[in-house]
């Protein structure tokens, strides 16, 4: 009952462009899909001919390695490779500076913590520089005045100003 | 000309080893007829600038002479070269860039031994110290680099040529400024080691180096935002600041010289961190020598690089010999540099300091370790690394923001404690504007929540806005108060409260700069961009620009020929300008060059790169960049140069309260100098 009512229908309603239209959609889906992975995966590598410019902003006029490297990044995207897979490709074909920043495993993690660890440690450092430095006696001075009048009073005044100017 | 040259330089050399040898005996003798000596050797630090000066003049003239028997200019210049470039020659490579620092160091020798009276005995202290540093750079410049080397045979018809992104217009302002930032730190480390070597009574030496201090970080920051500016005019990718190690060799002593200014003042006010601060001064004069020891070694890659050289080992030695000759004093006398009061409060002005010291040397530390860490990584595993700019972004921009925020709240808290009534009273109206701030660009449009950069966007945007309320709201509030004691407008009660401590309200106006920068910089996660081969007719639409090819064209010079797209700009309808995106080759060095065309706005820039011609069609293949914001970081710098050269202004004499008769009913007896603080 079902599948007659679908056959005729897709007779006298060409029903049968349905597929057809949602492969097309798939494709410009599978291709919009692509090129936003290109450009995920095109600004975690480094383009290796020595500019230092990330592979998809490599600007230099022929530049043997991006173009290459560009074609190389499109044929394994393509070919459905998972993202890792295609950038685990260029590191093995390239070596590891081909990553824009150090990966986040091995030797290279040291480089991501150092500069918080380096944060917690200052700050724990300043704190304990306040603690000290609020226990701290003053430095003693040898023939303090005890009463402050004329010449040395205005000295004072103007250490003040001086301390409070800024 | 060579031989001149090569003959003066050998006599600065003499001079300057005379100057450092007999000036140090003459300060550790103390005897009799010692003054003399120093004095002798003062005059030959004096003359030691002559020497070095003309051998300046001659490689340049030699340049402007095509003089290709030298071997640096044969390399470095051309007939067809335009001369304002022939007179950058001078910096354009190792040796004379070498040359270009001594120079400038024997040029601030030689006004540091000009003005000895000031104090002759500290002044002579740190003669020594700079003829030592010197000494160096002249026997480099005499043994490892020479300047005046002469090529053997046949001298060739005509030179190698400039490198083409060297032949730009900021190329003859960027590297001198860069130059007397990294050169003049020598002259506050040389006299922090000669009050340390003397153990120097008091903070007289401070008050003395911190007019050359802001004036050397004043040269720096030029060099830093010029060094940005000419990489977003001249490298045609789009942005200013690659996080290239070259960049960064210029960003740390920048960041720990930054440092400093702020701390010496805890010096200068309290007698606090005096020994931080001696560390701070040799720490910004080593990270100079580091920089150019990075740039110059080969030891790092970088674009930017001088070409590799033996001169690394030279530069390494002398990091080596500058640490341990400072360590050895600090050890000796730190005794000397103990601390005279004691930190009252968590919420003060010190404490703010503190922070803001922790920041930027952590800053710089970041920025040091990111640059090392491809070498670092090589050695411990074998393996080099790249760290490019997202790693910088991501662990830096925390960084900043803090730092931000320390420069809205530092300078309004006081020194010693500060009141809650005290807070309240300064950042209610100053917050309340950044909130606004940042409710309306989250009306616009932008959503913290989507992506982290929008975030940090904001947030920057809304601290940038407290910064500038904050120096607003103080200048206001000072102008008032004297406004009510001298009856005088409110613009010239604000001009006479600056003149009243030109370096506070200097280095406000340095503070409200820094937020314009960061509203500059707060655009690029908005940015955007497209590319496409363009023919005659085609168009481009990026934002509210539409951009029509109308033709390309090729034209030549003796320097260099060149194709050129004319690209019209239209917003809606209208046409509102013409860009001419260029590739050049240059004719002597054979190398390619994009040259952007930008239309700068304030609200963004329109930044076209010819990047080269299809292969096909063989129509040229245009990107174009939409930078939001961008304008302002150029203007945040004139504002901080402004700033700056405010605060290097003699304060008024101070000034008394005038009553007038009728307020003197109103105003109470014991009421404090106006202006004098918080």
């Amino acid at each position: 009952m079902l599948f007659s009512f679908i056959r005729e229908n897709f007779r006298t309603h060409r029903l049968h462009l349905i597929p057809a239209l949602l492969v097309g959609v798939l494709l410009l889906l599978g291709a919009g899909d692509d090129s936003a992975r290109i450009d995920r995966i095109g600004h975690q590598l480094m383009c290796v001919c020595g500019c230092n410019q990330v592979l998809l902003e490599c600007n230099h006029v022929g530049c043997s390695y991006s173009t290459r490297m560009r074609d190389e990044l499109t044929a394994a995207v393509t070919r459905s490779d998972s993202d890792n897979n295609v950038v685990q490709w260029f590191i093995q074909t390239y070596g590891t500076t081909v990553l824009t920043v150090p990966t986040d495993h091995g030797f290279s993690r040291v480089a991501w913590i150092m500069p918080y660890l380096a944060l917690i440690l200052g700050i724990g450092l300043v704190v304990l520089i306040v603690a000290v430095w609020k226990k701290r006696p003053l430095v003693a001075h040898a023939s303090m005045p005890t009463a402050v009048r004329g010449v040395e009073l205005d000295r004072f005044r103007d250490q003040a100003r001086r301390e409070t100017e800024l | 000309m060579a031989e001149l040259g090569s003959f003066v330089l050998l006599l600065a050399l003499a001079l300057s080893g005379y100057s450092f040898l007999v000036g140090l005996i003459a300060l550790i003798r103390k005897q009799p007829g010692s003054e003399r000596l120093s004095e002798t050797a003062r005059r030959a630090g004096i003359a030691s600038f002559g020497a070095v000066f003309v051998g300046a003049v001659v490689l340049v003239t030699s340049a402007f002479r095509n003089d290709f028997s030298i071997s640096y200019i044969l390399h470095h210049s051309n007939r067809d070269l335009p001369l304002p470039y022939k007179f950058a020659t001078l910096w354009s490579g190792q040796e004379g860039s070498l040359l270009f620092w001594s120079l400038l160091l024997s040029g601030y020798g030689l006004v540091l031994r000009l003005r000895h009276k000031t104090d002759v005995r500290l002044f002579a202290h740190a003669s020594v110290v700079i003829a030592a540093v010197q000494v160096f750079f002249l026997l480099l410049l005499n043994f490892a680099a020479k300047p005046f080397a002469v090529i053997q045979g046949s001298v060739p018809p005509d030179g190698n040529g400039l490198n083409p992104l060297l032949q730009y217009p900021e190329m003859v302002i960027h590297p001198p400024m860069l130059y007397l930032g990294y050169v003049g730190f020598t002259v506050p480390f040389a006299f922090a080691l000669g009050a340390l070597a003397m153990k120097y009574p008091g903070e007289k030496w401070i008050y003395i180096t911190r007019r050359w201090t802001m004036v050397t970080w004043g040269f720096l920051t030029c060099g830093v935002f010029l060094g940005a500016h000419w990489a977003y005019s001249v490298l045609g990718w789009g942005g200013y600041w690659g996080w290239d190690p070259v960049e960064n060799a210029s960003l740390m002593p920048w960041l720990v010289g930054t440092a400093f200014l702020h701390s010496v003042m805890m010096q200068e006010k309290r007698g606090m961190l005096k020994t931080w601060n001696m560390w701070l001064v040799f720490g910004t004069f080593w990270l100079a020598i580091l920089g150019t020891f990075l740039t110059r070694s080969g030891i790092i890659s970088s674009v930017h690089a001088f070409a590799q050289s033996s001169i690394g080992d030279w530069f390494f030695w002398f990091l080596i010999v500058s640490l341990g000759t400072f360590t050895f004093f600090f050890i000796k006398n730190r005794s000397h540099l103990r601390s005279e009061h004691k930190l009252e409060s968590l919420i003060s002005r010190e404490s703010s300091f503190l922070f803001n010291n922790l920041l930027f040397v952590l800053a710089c530390f970041t920025v040091l370790w990111g640059t090392w860490f491809p070498k670092i990584s090589e050695l411990a595993q074998s393996k080099k690394v790249t760290v490019g700019a997202a790693f910088y972004n991501k662990v830096t921009i925390p960084v900043a923001l803090l730092l931000l925020l320390l420069t809205a709240v530092g300078p309004l808290l006081a020194w010693r404690k500060t009141s809650f009534e005290s807070l309240k009273r300064n950042f209610l109206w100053p917050s309340l504007g950044a909130l606004a701030v940042g409710i309306v660009l989250v009306g616009l449009g932008v959503k913290p929540w989507n992506d982290v950069s929008y975030f940090y966007a904001l947030v920057a945007a809304m601290l940038a806005a407290l910064v500038a309320f904050t120096v607003i709201s103080e200048f206001i509030r000072g102008g008032r108060v004297i406004s009510g004691h001298t009856g005088e407008n409110l613009a010239a009660s604000m001009v006479r409260l600056w003149h009243r401590n030109t370096r506070r309200y200097g280095g406000y106006i340095v503070h409200f700069g820094v937020a314009l920068v960061f509203i500059g910089i707060l655009g690029t996660p908005f940015n955007d961009s497209k590319e496409k081969p363009m023919g005659f007719g085609d168009k481009m639409a990026l934002g509210p620009y539409t951009l029509l090819s109308r033709s390309s064209t090729q034209e030549e010079n003796a320097n260099y020929s060149t194709d050129l797209a004319i690209i019209q700009v239209f917003k809606g309808d209208k046409q509102i300008d013409t860009l001419y995106p260029e590739s050049r080759y240059y004719t002597a060095s054979q190398q390619q060059q994009h040259v952007p065309a930008i239309r700068s706005t304030l609200k963004e820039d329109l930044y076209v790169v010819f990047e080269g011609k299809d292969p096909d069609t063989g129509y040229p293949i245009i990107k174009a960049h939409l930078n939001p914001m961008v304008s302002w970081i150029w203007i945040g710098l004139i504002v901080m140069v402004f700033g700056t050269i405010l605060s290097l202004v003699p304060n008024a004499a101070p000034m008394r309260a005038t009553v007038r008769e009728s307020d003197e009913a109103r105003v109470p007896a014991h009421a404090a100098p106006v202006g004098a603080g918080d």
